[in-house]
């Protein structure tokens, strides 16, 4: 569904690449998930997607079109992308919030057909926040907050759905149930690539892991094959162990201290 | 979220034109208003003054207000900035300049000051963001509001030189013109801002979906398939285009198109199309009333519009100043 094909990006200024020949595609029906220690290029990634950076070679496909070839409105109706922040100017209803999902498919006076209403209320209960719908934005936590923006990801109805780092302000319930959610949309059919810093958890809920540093792709596949000790700690630079999670035997990082470190 | 209270500010607005018409150096009793409006009666006076040069007066405050508070609530939504408005962002006083150069040129008709001051204003809309960009980020609210300052200042000191060079009667326009008044009131006038109005006004309720989006950053509003840097220039042209026109026709009156937007946000929700249709409705009130204000408190003297407002706008702004840090 989502193709990158020896995708480069550098900025103006850089002395390196922020993506220096990145090759790997996101399929329906699965949990792709992009890990990488800061700076490895993950947010480049989710810009090259989206067009907002040019490329300085490879090419970018959602389905069999070039991302920087379809008009902004046609990759808005087939990626729907929840940002690491977002902060409206203006405080809105929740339902007002979710309903600009249905932006891309709608006429310029934009007003809501059935459908819009049908897709506005079926990614107000998928996301599970039903509840929230006359709230006003800047009265939700940190949690609900999370889960409004995904609502609005969904009412827009796309493919694919991609996430830049969705559980960072969210405490353990919360990211279980946001990871829950994503994995249930992917296997409802959904395109979902996720870019995340939780290891742990992209392990027990991801199909397949892309593990970036420098820019590029170190390891690429399932969660058993990217997640291990000596890939890990040469990436991200930092003593750990890879262990078995005692519920379902899914990889599991374990940091170390410094000074009881194993091997010296 | 509640509903906007249609009825109520449509009550509020046509009570408050219904005073004005009444109350003066002269006051007019309902009845005799009525009669007047209507062409009967035998009050020849009481017509002459409720159809001759109260109505106008009072139907072109109404439109800058509505001008004005509509201007007000697309530059807040486009730059996510509520404290944005065309008097604070050197808008209007590049307008005021516009008009000045014109007039002082030999220019009389209103339609050519308009278009002298929309050009004034489009000059001074870049210079703003030229400004703001280059001093760290047209979305940095203190960065934005200085870069208006300046620009209001150099506005200011552009109209001054004009007036100490020109012929008294250029002065005397001057200093109409940055006082801000709907004292002289025409129906040119009022024909003008009304075309001004509803051609900008209809197309700005067209696309006020893009208001929605774009109020949600950069990021969000592109990966909702909007081009943000063009539909936001498109905002600010028609946004200019209006605070243009209502300095054209009554002279600088500055933060209606501050205060009212919030008016319109805290009635309902914060959607762009309300908050366009609520912000000219209050905005019209608002101006409406302070002309009142201006002409009643020591008639037969009148204070300039521009200063009533100001004086209202400036604990305002200082106000909003503190919640939006």
């Amino acid at each position: 569904m989502i193709t990158f094909h020896a995708v480069r990006v550098r900025y103006p200024g850089a002395d390196a690449d922020a993506l220096a020949g990145v090759s790997f595609g996101a399929e329906s029906g699965r949990l792709t998930a992009v890990v990488g220690p800061n700076g490895s290029g993950k947010s480049t990634l989710v810009r090259a997607l989206l067009g907002r950076v040019p490329l300085a070679g490879g090419r970018v496909s959602v389905g069999t079109d070039a991302v920087n070839d379809l008009p902004r409105r046609s990759l808005a109706q087939r990626v729907a992308v929840v940002s690491q922040r977002e902060d409206p100017a203006f405080p809105l209803a929740v339902r007002d919030y979710v309903a600009l999902g249905r932006y891309p498919w709608q006429a310029a006076w934009g007003t809501p057909s059935g459908d819009d209403r049908a897709a506005v209320a079926r990614a107000l209960a998928d996301a599970a926040v039903s509840s929230l719908t006359e709230r006003r934005t800047d009265t939700l936590s940190g949690g609900e907050w999370q889960r409004v923006r995904v609502a609005r990801a969904l009412a827009q109805g796309t493919a694919a759905i991609v996430l830049d780092e969705p559980t960072t302000f969210l405490d353990i319930a919360h990211e279980m149930a946001c990871f829950e959610l994503l994995s249930a949309l992917a296997h409802a059919g959904r395109c979902v690539l996720v870019v995340s810093h939780q290891l742990n958890l992209v392990a027990r809920f991801a199909d397949r892991v892309v593990l970036l540093s420098r820019g590029q792709v170190v390891a690429d596949g399932p969660p058993d094959h990217v997640m291990r000790g000596e890939t890990l700690e040469r990436v991200y630079e930092w003593p750990l162990v890879v262990s078995r999670d005692p519920a379902v035997g899914a990889p599991t990082l374990v940091p170390l201290r410094k000074r009881h470190t194993p091997f010296p | 979220m509640r509903r906007p209270p249609w009825v109520a500010l449509a009550l509020v607005l046509v009570a408050v034109m219904a005073a004005s018409l009444m109350l003066g150096a002269t006051h007019v009793a309902p009845g005799a208003v009525w009669d007047a409006l209507v062409g009967q009666g035998s009050d020849d006076v009481a017509r002459t003054i409720v159809r001759s040069i109260r109505l106008p007066r009072v139907v072109l405050a109404m439109l800058v207000g509505a001008a004005l508070g509509v201007s007000g609530s697309v530059l807040q939504g486009t730059l996510r900035n509520g404290l944005a408005e065309p008097y604070l962002l050197g808008v209007s006083g590049g307008a005021a300049v516009g008009a000045v150069l014109a007039v002082a040129g030999g220019v009389s008709a209103p339609s050519l000051i308009a278009l002298a001051a929309f050009g004034g204003a489009l000059l001074a809309v870049a210079g703003v963001l030229t400004l703001a960009r280059a001093a760290g980020g047209a979305s940095d609210t203190r960065v934005l509001l200085m870069a208006g300052v300046v620009m209001g200042a150099f506005a200011n000191a552009a109209i001054m030189v004009v007036m100490a060079a020109g012929s008294p009667d250029v002065a005397r326009n001057a200093l109409w013109w940055m006082m801000g008044s709907v004292a002289a009131a025409g129906w040119r006038d009022v024909v003008l801002l009304a075309i001004s109005l509803g051609a900008v006004g209809a197309a700005l309720l067209h696309r006020a979906r893009w208001l929605d989006v774009l109020a949600l950053g950069e990021d969000a509003a592109e990966s909702l398939g909007v081009d943000a840097g063009r539909a936001g220039w498109r905002f600010f042209v028609l946004a200019s285009l209006l605070a243009a026109t209502t300095v054209a026709v009554a002279g600088l009156v500055g933060f209606v198109g501050l205060m009212v937007p919030h008016l319109a946000r805290s009635l309902s929700a914060a959607r762009a199309r309300p908050t366009m249709i609520v912000s000219a409705l209050a905005g019209g009130a608002l101006v409406v009333a302070a002309d009142l204000v201006a002409r009643t408190v020591r008639a037969p003297a009148e204070l300039p519009l521009g200063a009533v407002t100001a004086l209202l706008g400036v604990p305002f702004f200082l106000w909003r100043l503190r919640v939006e840090r």
